[in-house]
């Protein structure tokens, strides 16, 4: 119990110091095995399919981009819905656009003739369209009818025109409104916009206007003006129009900007000039959220990622650590890894540490050292720590430099990336001592060396005139002090269970507690007796903390004041606590003296002797039953007046046994009518025969 | 008269009683049998009580009450149904004998209620 108690306060105690260190710097890592096993699991078949085609859709494009293959298991089944769809003269412009767009990964056989009759609606539809999201499911349509067949045209002939009244729906924000006639702006119909305009663009019979392509750019930076920001550098669009859809996330809507600047950019083949840091920024949203909980969300994400991971505006690339705790003790080497937002290796490029923030102070010192690559392992490696790395937590600031000058258009670095690094280490216990000294002069009375490396038992005696000290040193693997944070503890307990825990303080050189038991006596409670002693030192980057018993002194205390407080009542186990109960003893009242059972039987029969008695009785007195009435109605009520009161009595014996006082009561209620009557009948025929003999 | 001895008065009380008890009619003797019958039944339990304890106590009070009980009323209904008596002239015994017979179904409901 105490060892698990000590064990929590250290556990307690590292959370709290790691929790307090990750303010300004983080690591963004990229996507890896984590996210495809996420995806297999988010993205599940129900009856064989993943939903709606739309879900299919975001299922499919997401198992690409991750590389992961899934398509023969439900290739049969989607191919002959995506052909329905789309052979069907009644489906809805967006189950077109859906069917198009995942018959674009599966490549299910459709003729192409059915493709022509699709581009026919679809540009009968872009002539009519004045919402915004017709514009996009026709113009998609049409741009993904014309990445799957050459065959078919799909080149619209009044572009400007079609352009200009997309344009009219935009927003002097850079956001955009799904419709003319509602006024709400929304950032993720800014993207579905973009992409309109881009498939636009491609499909254009002839050059669209540049000024208008100039407007569109200039709306791009706007939308970017707007970006939202937060303390570890990561940007999104926020969302703040709600609609019944749903689309209100910053997740959505960052991630639809997204995908509507890359198509924008390719479909102008033209640079777009966009701030790196945002773009950086913007990576670090998508990478930040980590694993999202629904499946829309892990498609909103690997999909901006994958529009980032190979987009003509920049790609950018991502530092992240295998490990950032580093043990000294073991000569544990930094290692840094630089990959795209997918994962995917980067351009050739070295990696430098710049400088190194120390925890608790500003200052930095500058190292400027490159670190080396190892190709095996696709590492930047720091062969060994600089001179002045003590343990504790820094901040380490890396830069990266491409070699290739034309990479340096193509990729953003992000300039400094800062990491939070953690340098743990075996720390040396030197000089402890544990002693007993008298109060007033100070003179030691008994002292012990300790080794806390090991275990130990010492055995001390103390009586409350005197002290109790406890000191011992800790050095780092440099050489240095040790200073962990207030988290070396000294504990005594004594035989009852009472704990008491005392602070280690730390005077700059060593530790050291004292211990003046006069002035410790209340809180004692007075109890004299062995207490144990137990010393917990611990710390984040110290790799050997420990909880240790030390052994025991014998405190000799004087007596209890009438009025002092009496020690608390130990807190229950925790085991105990939830653990079985006591048994629960019954005391029942002990049985009544009972008579032998000869006794009880033998009076039995005595109770009896009277009755015998009363028929011998009425024998000697010579009685008859003579007086029976003889005829046979008299004699019929005479009979059933006995048989009723034999009745009731034997409705009594009922009541004893069984019955309860309503059911004999209702009974009795019914015989007694009966025996009235009868009985009444009877006694009159007596009476009046007895009267009859009277006046004769 | 002159001197006699205790026992001698003693029989000729006795021989004198019978005699005048011999008069008494049967129907009254039945049911002074019956009241002996009761009586003594009430006398054993009590001394079974005095030899084992009162243990089932309400048991015992019913057993007694029911023996003293039936008594009385059978006193009651001697007292009725004796043609000496002339307060009672004019009931007739067949109502008397109602009369008790109702009344002891009565006591009779009570004590098996309360004999538990």
């Amino acid at each position: 119990m105490a060892r698990k108690t000590g064990i929590l306060v250290l556990a307690s105690v590292l959370l709290a110091s790691i929790a307090s260190i990750c303010d300004s710097a983080a690591i963004f890592n990229p996507i890896s095995d984590a996210h495809r096993s996420a995806a297999s699991e988010l993205f599940s078949l129900s009856d064989g399919s993943f939903g709606s085609l739309e879900e299919t859709y975001e299922a499919l494009r997401t198992f690409v981009v991750l590389g992961i293959e899934k398509e023969p298991v439900i290739r049969t089944s989607v191919c002959a819905s995506v052909a329905e769809t789309l052979s069907s003269p009644s489906s809805a412009l967006k189950d077109l656009f859906q069917a198009l767009r995942v018959n674009g990964i599966l490549k299910c056989e459709i003729n192409d003739k059915a493709f022509a009759e699709i581009a026919f609606r679809l540009k009968d539809s872009v002539n009519a369209a004045n919402l915004l999201l017709d514009f996009y499911h026709s113009i998609g349509g049409l741009m993904l009818i014309k990445d799957q067949t050459s065959e078919v045209d799909v080149h619209l002939g009044d572009a400007d025109r079609i352009f200009r009244s997309i344009k009219a729906l935009s927003q002097s924000d850079g956001r955009w409104r799904y419709s003319s006639n509602n006024p709400e702006s929304s950032t993720y119909a800014a993207g579905i916009a973009l992409e309109t305009v881009a498939g636009l663009i491609s499909l254009a019979s002839s050059e669209i206007d540049h000024s208008l392509v100039a407007t569109i750019k200039n709306d791009i930076m706007k939308l970017f003006d707007g970006v939202e920001r937060y303390d570890d550098g990561a940007c999104y669009f926020d969302e703040k129009f709600v609609d019944a859809h749903g689309h209100q996330d910053p997740l959505s809507a960052s991630s639809s900007v997204v995908r509507g600047i890359t198509a924008f950019a390719t479909a102008t083949e033209e640079s777009l000039n966009l701030p790196g840091d945002k773009i950086m920024g913007l990576a670090k949203f998508f990478l930040g959220v980590e694993i999202p909980g629904s499946a829309k969300d892990l498609y909103h994400q690997i999909d901006a990622l994958a529009c980032l991971g190979n987009s003509r505006v920049s790609v950018p690339l991502i530092l992240s650590l295998p490990a950032t705790v580093l043990s000294v003790s073991r000569k544990d080497q930094l290692k840094v890894r630089v990959n795209t937002v997918l994962g995917s290796s980067a351009p050739p490029l070295s990696v430098k540490l710049m400088q190194i923030f120390s925890s608790g102070s500003k200052d930095a010192s500058v190292i400027d050292q490159e670190l080396k690559f190892d190709p095996d392992h696709a590492v930047h490696v720091l062969e060994t720590l600089p001179k002045n790395i003590d343990v504790g937590k820094y901040i380490f600031s890396f830069e990266i430099s491409l070699q290739d000058p034309e990479h340096k258009k193509r990729y953003i670095t992000g300039g400094r990336t800062k990491v939070p690094i953690y340098i743990t280490g075996l720390i040396e216990v030197n000089n402890a001592e544990i002693a007993v000294l008298d109060s007033d002069i100070g003179s030691i009375e008994m002292q012990k060396k300790l080794d806390l490396s090991g275990e130990n038992d010492v055995a001390l005696l103390a009586n409350h005139l005197q002290k109790l000290r406890l000191s011992f040193q800790l050095t780092t693997p440099s050489g240095k002090a040790f200073k962990p944070h207030q988290q070396a503890f000294l504990k005594l307990r004594h035989e009852s269970g009472v704990e008491h825990i005392f602070v280690v303080g730390d005077s700059g050189k060593k530790f050291e507690i004292i211990l003046d038991f006069l002035g410790l006596v209340e809180k004692f409670f007075y109890l004299s007796g062995k207490y144990d002693i137990q010393l917990t030192v611990g710390d984040f980057v110290m790799e050997n903390s420990f909880l240790r018993s030390l052994g025991h002194v014998e405190l000799d205390l004087p007596d209890a004041p009438e009025k002092a407080a009496r020690p608390p009542p130990q807190l229950v186990d925790s085991y105990s606590r939830y653990g079985p109960k006591a048994e629960i003893i019954h005391i029942f009242r002990s049985p009544e003296k009972r008579p032998p059972r000869e006794l009880s039987l033998a009076f039995l029969g005595f109770v009896l002797l009277p009755f015998i008695g009363f028929f011998a009785g009425l024998l000697y007195l010579r009685v008859n039953l003579k007086n029976l009435p003889r005829s046979t109605v008299p004699a019929t009520f005479a009979f059933l007046f006995h048989l009723g009161i034999a009745s009731v009595l034997l409705l009594y014996a009922l009541f004893w046994f069984k019955l309860d006082l309503f059911t004999t009561l209702k009974a009795l209620g019914i015989l007694g009518i009966f025996l009235m009557f009868v009985g009444h009948r009877t006694l009159s025929h007596l009476a009046s025969v007895s009267a009859k003999l009277k006046s004769a | 008269m002159g001197r006699s001895t205790p026992s001698k008065d003693a029989q000729a009380l006795f021989h004198s009683l019978h005699s005048a008890y011999a008069a008494t009619p049967t129907n009254l003797k039945i049911i002074d049998l019956y009241i002996l019958f009761a009586v003594f039944t009430a006398v054993i339990q009590v001394v079974y009580m005095a030899i084992v304890g009162s243990f089932p106590f309400n048991s015992f009070l019913s057993g007694v009450l029911s023996c003293v009980g039936t008594a009385v009323l059978a006193v009651c209904l001697r007292i009725q149904v004796n043609k000496e008596n002339k307060e009672f002239k004019d009931l007739p015994p067949e109502r008397a004998f109602a009369d008790f017979v109702l009344c002891n179904l009565v006591l009779h409901l009570v004590i098996m209620n309360f004999l538990g």
